[in-house]
């Protein structure tokens, strides 16, 4: 056998297979530092809980050419003020009402889930909950019992999943919050419930 | 010795008598993912079917749960099954291994039968304790994940500790390392916190760093030890494939996880690096298909195994398209924006999984069955005939390509009709999901699953008979240079 190419050697790749994922893993790292301190809630693209006592749209930012989320006037969710604690508790029960009811395997949430359902990432903005004044009670109402509730032509229904009030309270503060993350646009082209008054 | 042909333990060693107990736990789940997600896909076409008894959710859990630890248990028993042949010395810690083979065992139908007895619970940490953690993929309820936990280091011990005992040859060493990212990354996943982004941003680490890294390499070596086994490929040869297999997968891999930060409140400087690496995550699958058919071919496809043979090069190609092109398509955030959580990830999903990993765990069963009945002769014309391995691996793959080819054509519909249309709206889903296009795709997926349910059914009757006729020795490995 002729000798051996040093570019394809065992060792110069073995070499290579170390070096390689080394390097990639300790950017990641840097980049992983630098990624949560960014979506840490209460910095600039994920809020803090206490959004939840303001307006939360969905406007078309021309010098990013997407779609943000724009915080606006005071709109305390059920009409009542919370402080950053309080907020944070109530998200937080919403969020393991969401895990515990398994939503996932049907909806999506920032697009990752099944896809049995609709994307929830908007949820809060979306205009079919009719009108910005009855939406929270019409949240409410449909998480509570939406097996009765046919929604589309497909005969297609969301199942009863014993959800309290306290939780479904709870669920509606998870999904207004979600919906002021900032995702870079998605979802795109998306219209918006009225909340002009 | 036994006679050829004859089922006996006694023709493994000890690490493949473990792995066989493995392999079978696997091919029984394999068959409950085939159910459940018959099961999910009916509800698509007719939603009131066991609606209120078991949903959808429960069906869907099941199927992807199902798929990721049969898939594991196909992998642990795989390490089991080269352990010894690699290490040259018995596993170390045989009885530990099978005493956690139980556990790991009972853990599994415990959670699936709470999955399906219990299903949810309510909105609090004990929920997500005994019941379900809700987070796709990683559902496994917290007491689970932490005996999920036990049981891989019990693993892991036993590969490490054997290589280092016995020789740590090429496969050996990279499967080692590749072992202790693969156990470390689950830890990732094993914690709550309210903030969704914070939650998805670890739980792709698991997700992705799993599934487009770690398992990608161990399949890796699965597939040079394979070659070995089949072809009689040189040892220098495998190795050097698959150091370069590593160099590439993990180098485009670990920042491909950036494909994942590009819509869940992640900067957007993911948009560049996500984009640019996951570009480049392709290029290990290419050097795959061309290091096992450049192989194949210099051996004039004389094997010892043929159906293992046939699964390892299905192994090659089924990865190139499903997680290399299948993924390559919806990558690149301009496009990944109009796709992202509709049903071309489930095209992706499902040729992905099935192209890069059912394949391979489906050729070490060949290979185990083979040695378990005495290394009988597993080439062309075997007795018997071999008609039953040759429809298993057609149907399967023509049920799997119509699945994906019906999913891609409802994903199009999708991404047109509900997010460039209609704006990602509640209205605009159901238009889109109502749309003939996406009904049509949805009624070809299902009739997809049936024939994918008769290759497996067909595949199972093989793999129970395949060799029992025969009463010639093993073909004997040529080497080449």
């Amino acid at each position: 056998m002729s000798k051996e190419i040093w570019w394809a050697s065992e060792s110069f790749w073995r070499k290579n297979a170390i070096w390689i994922t080394a390097g990639s893993f300790i950017v990641l790292i840097f980049l992983t530092f630098d990624t949560v301190s960014q979506i840490t809630a209460g910095g600039k693209r994920v809020p803090a809980y206490s959004v939840i006592n303001h307006r939360v749209s969905y406007e078309f930012d021309e010098k990013r050419n997407m779609q943000v989320p724009v915080i606006g006037v005071e709109e305390p969710l059920f009409g009542q003020k919370l402080t950053e604690e309080e907020a944070k508790s109530l998200v937080s029960r919403g969020k393991l009402t969401t895990q515990a009811k398994n939503c996932m395997n049907c909806h999506t949430l920032l697009g990752n889930g099944a896809y049995y359902a609709p994307d929830l990432t908007k949820s809060w903005l979306d205009p079919s909950w009719g009108s910005k004044d009855i939406r929270e009670q019409e949240m409410v109402d449909f998480l509570m019992n939406p097996q009765d509730r046919l929604h589309n032509g497909l005969g297609r229904r969301m199942p009863n999943l014993g959800i309290t009030e306290a939780e479904a309270r709870a669920t509606v503060a998870f999904l207004k919050w979600m919906s002021s993350i900032d995702t870079n646009g998605f979802p795109t082209n998306f219209v918006s419930i009225d909340q002009e008054n | 010795m036994t006679a050829l042909g004859k089922l006996d333990s006694s023709n493994l060693n000890g690490g493949q008598k473990l792995g066989v107990k493995y392999y079978t736990v696997a091919l029984a789940l394999f068959g409950a993912q085939i159910l459940f997600g018959l099961l999910a896909g009916l509800q698509y076409l007719y939603p009131d079917f066991l609606f209120g008894i078991l949903d959808f959710s429960v069906n869907r859990m099941v199927h992807i749960n199902a798929m990721v630890v049969w898939l594991l248990f196909g992998f642990i028993g795989s390490s089991y099954w080269l352990l010894e042949d690699e290490s040259g010395i018995p596993v170390v810690g045989l009885k530990l291994g099978n005493l956690i083979f139980w556990v790991f065992t009972l853990a599994v139908v415990v959670v699936v039968l709470v999955y399906l007895l219990i299903q949810i619970g309510d909105g609090t940490h004990t929920s997500i304790w005994l019941i379900n953690e809700g987070r796709e993929y990683i559902e496994a309820p917290r007491w689970a994940d932490i005996g999920i936990v036990v049981c891989v280091l019990v693993f892991f011990y036993n590969v490490a500790a054997t290589f280092t005992k016995g020789r740590f040859t090429g496969v050996g060493g990279v499967l080692v390392l590749d072992l202790i990212a693969l156990a470390g990354l689950y830890l990732a996943g094993m914690y709550y916190t309210p903030n969704i982004s914070i939650d998805q941003h670890w739980w792709w680490w698991v997700i992705h760093l799993w599934v487009e890294a770690t398992w990608e390499v161990l399949v890796g070596c699965l597939m040079a030890y394979g070659l070995m086994k089949t072809l009689g490929v040189r040892r220098k040869i495998v190795e050097t494939w698959l150091y370069i297999e590593v160099a590439l997968m993990f180098g485009s891999g670990i920042l491909g996880l950036g494909h994942h930060y590009f819509w869940i409140g992640t900067p957007e400087y993911w948009f560049a690096i996500g984009g640019f690496f996951s570009a480049l995550e392709p290029v290990p699958l290419v050097a795959m298909v061309v290091h096992a058919v450049f192989d194949a071919g210099h051996h004039k496809l004389k094997s010892t195994n043929n159906p293992a043979l046939a699964w390892i090069i299905a192994q090659a190609f089924g990865n190139f398209f499903g997680a290399g092109v299948w993924g390559f398509m919806h990558t690149l955030p301009q496009i990944n924006l109009y796709t992202h959580g509709t049903q071309w990830t489930a095209s992706h999903g499902h040729f992905a999984f099935f192209g890069a990993y059912v394949t391979m765990v489906i050729a070490f069963f060949y290979i185990a069955i083979q040695k378990w009945r005495g290394n009988v002769y597993m080439s062309g014309n075997m007795a018997g005939g071999s008609w039953k391995w040759k429809w298993a691996i057609a149907l399967l793959h023509i049920g799997m390509l119509a699945m994906t080819m019906a999913l891609l054509i409802s994903g199009y519909e999708q991404s047109q009709i509900e997010r460039a249309v209609e704006g990602s709206s509640w209205v605009g889903y159901f238009t889109a999901q109502a749309h003939h296009w996406f009904v049509q795709g949805m009624k070809w997926r299902q009739i997809g699953g049936w024939i994918f349910t008769a290759g497996f059914v067909l595949l199972v009757w093989d793999l129970l008979t395949i060799g029992k006729r025969e009463t010639r020795p093993a073909q004997a490995l040529t080497e080449i240079d």
